[in-house]
């Protein structure tokens, strides 16, 4: 059972989404709120996809699931008893989505309602948004406070994440919406091949709140159902959510200017006359 | 030498596909965002420079109207030259303006 307690700020409802579907929104809410939960926060993801529920595999906690969010909808439990808490991260809990239901058998008005319940417990309570513009993502936003719009160096992903960053500015509460770039790689950037962060920031012009390189142990944590912090892609989970408590976290993924100086530097320390040697890591 | 200089200034001054996706996705934005197709964003600047040449002789050449994106807004940007008084009156400027009362 959740205990009830006094926090000293007011909590936050942040929903991950994308537009485009596969781009890494279930990676995203898992590791982040996993990410949250070390850092001391008192953390509640909840999976908003419902009847393609992901959320509780990736977080390795399907074999527990008892009730799911449309049964707490339909009064057939009380919210507290569909919460799963984590096993490694005691401050995390999961509200799984039902997988025999469609996304109309939650409204827009019951999910704020979900949110307004879990505020008095949760410093930070995570949306798992479905992919596309239906029900499903408007039923993740209705509650929201922040967005986080996850997408990749890649055409397709970036003209729908547009898309989605203009819907998003035409809701009511009008939240703020702060950008993930999820599996850059930057070999890839640094020969002119993929979009870098910069060109899609550029692009989507909003505030960009983290890379998060392609990495392996993604789907090595997902085979476990266990986040991985500790690696390339965990790092860089760890500081977006140091970023989201207000800590002014450098950006360290590689840039033009940054790669340009690092060049030159080994260029004139007589290390970089080999031909190609420059592009070495 | 000219290697050096490209190891120097790095591969991503080069064309690489990234800069053509950048300028491709400025422009499909250009219309996703303004739900205008190119084609009717075309018929609007032809339109809007048969307007104003109405009323005023225009340097064809140097007209540039463009949708543009400043943060997340569309600016229609347009820098219309008109011509001075010395350039109305010879005779070369009358190729695409059939319609401008130079007579008044
Ligand atoms: N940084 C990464 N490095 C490598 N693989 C990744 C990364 N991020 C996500 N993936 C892989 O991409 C796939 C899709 O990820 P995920 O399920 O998180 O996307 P999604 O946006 O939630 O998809 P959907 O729209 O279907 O809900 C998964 O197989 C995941 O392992
Ligand atoms: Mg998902």
């Amino acid at each position: 059972m959740v205990q009830a307690r006094l926090r000293q700020t007011a909590s936050r409802v942040i929903t991950i989404t994308s537009g485009k579907g596969g781009v890494g929104k279930t990676t995203v809410t898992a590791n982040l709120s996993a990410a949250l939960a070390r850092l001391g926060k008192r953390v509640v993801c909840i999976d908003a996809d419902i009847g393609l529920r992901n959320l509780d595999l990736i977080l390795g906690v399907e074999d527990r699931i008892v009730n799911h969010i449309v049964d707490v909808v339909e009064g057939r439990c009380q919210l507290a008893q569909a919460l799963i808490r984590h096993r490694a991260y005691p401050e995390l809990y999961i509200l799984p989505a039902a997988q025999n239901r469609d996304k109309t058998a939650v409204s827009p008005a019951q999910m704020i309602r979900i949110a307004d319940e879990l505020r008095l417990q949760f410093d930070f309570i995570l949306i798992d948004s479905p992919a596309g513009i239906e029900r499903g993502f408007k039923n993740a936003v209705a509650p929201a406070d922040e967005v986080l719009i996850v997408t990749n160096p890649e055409v397709s992903a970036v003209r729908d994440a547009d898309r989605i960053i203009g819907m998003i500015e035409l809701l009511e509460k009008r939240p703020p919406s702060r950008l993930i770039i999820n599996r850059v790689k930057a070999e890839m950037v640094k020969r002119g091949e993929m979009l870098s962060a910069e060109d899609v920031t550029d692009i989507l012009s909003i505030e960009l709140i983290g890379v998060v390189p392609e990495d392996e142990t993604v789907l090595i944590a997902g085979n476990r159902g266990m986040p991985e912090l500790n690696s390339r892609s965990g790092h860089a989970f760890m500081e977006i959510a140091r970023r989201l408590l207000g800590e002014n976290v450098p950006h360290t993924y590689h840039n033009a200017s940054q790669g340009f100086f690092k060049r030159l530097t080994r260029l004139f320390t007589g290390s970089g006359t080999r031909q190609g040697s420059v592009f070495d890591e | 030498m000219s290697s050096f200089w490209e190891r120097l200034l790095g591969r991503r001054n080069q064309v690489g596909s990234s800069s053509v996706a950048k300028q491709r996705l400025q422009l499909v934005l250009v219309s996703d965002r303004s739900e205008l197709s190119p084609e009717i964003i075309q018929r609007m600047k032809d339109e809007i420079i048969a307007v104003i040449s109405k009323y005023v002789p225009i340097a064809h050449d140097k007209v540039e109207i463009n949708l543009e994106q400043r943060q997340r807004d569309n600016w229609l940007v347009a820098d219309i030259p008109l011509l001075r008084n010395t350039q109305r009156n010879a005779p070369v400027q009358s190729s695409a303006e059939s319609s401008t009362p130079e007579d008044a």
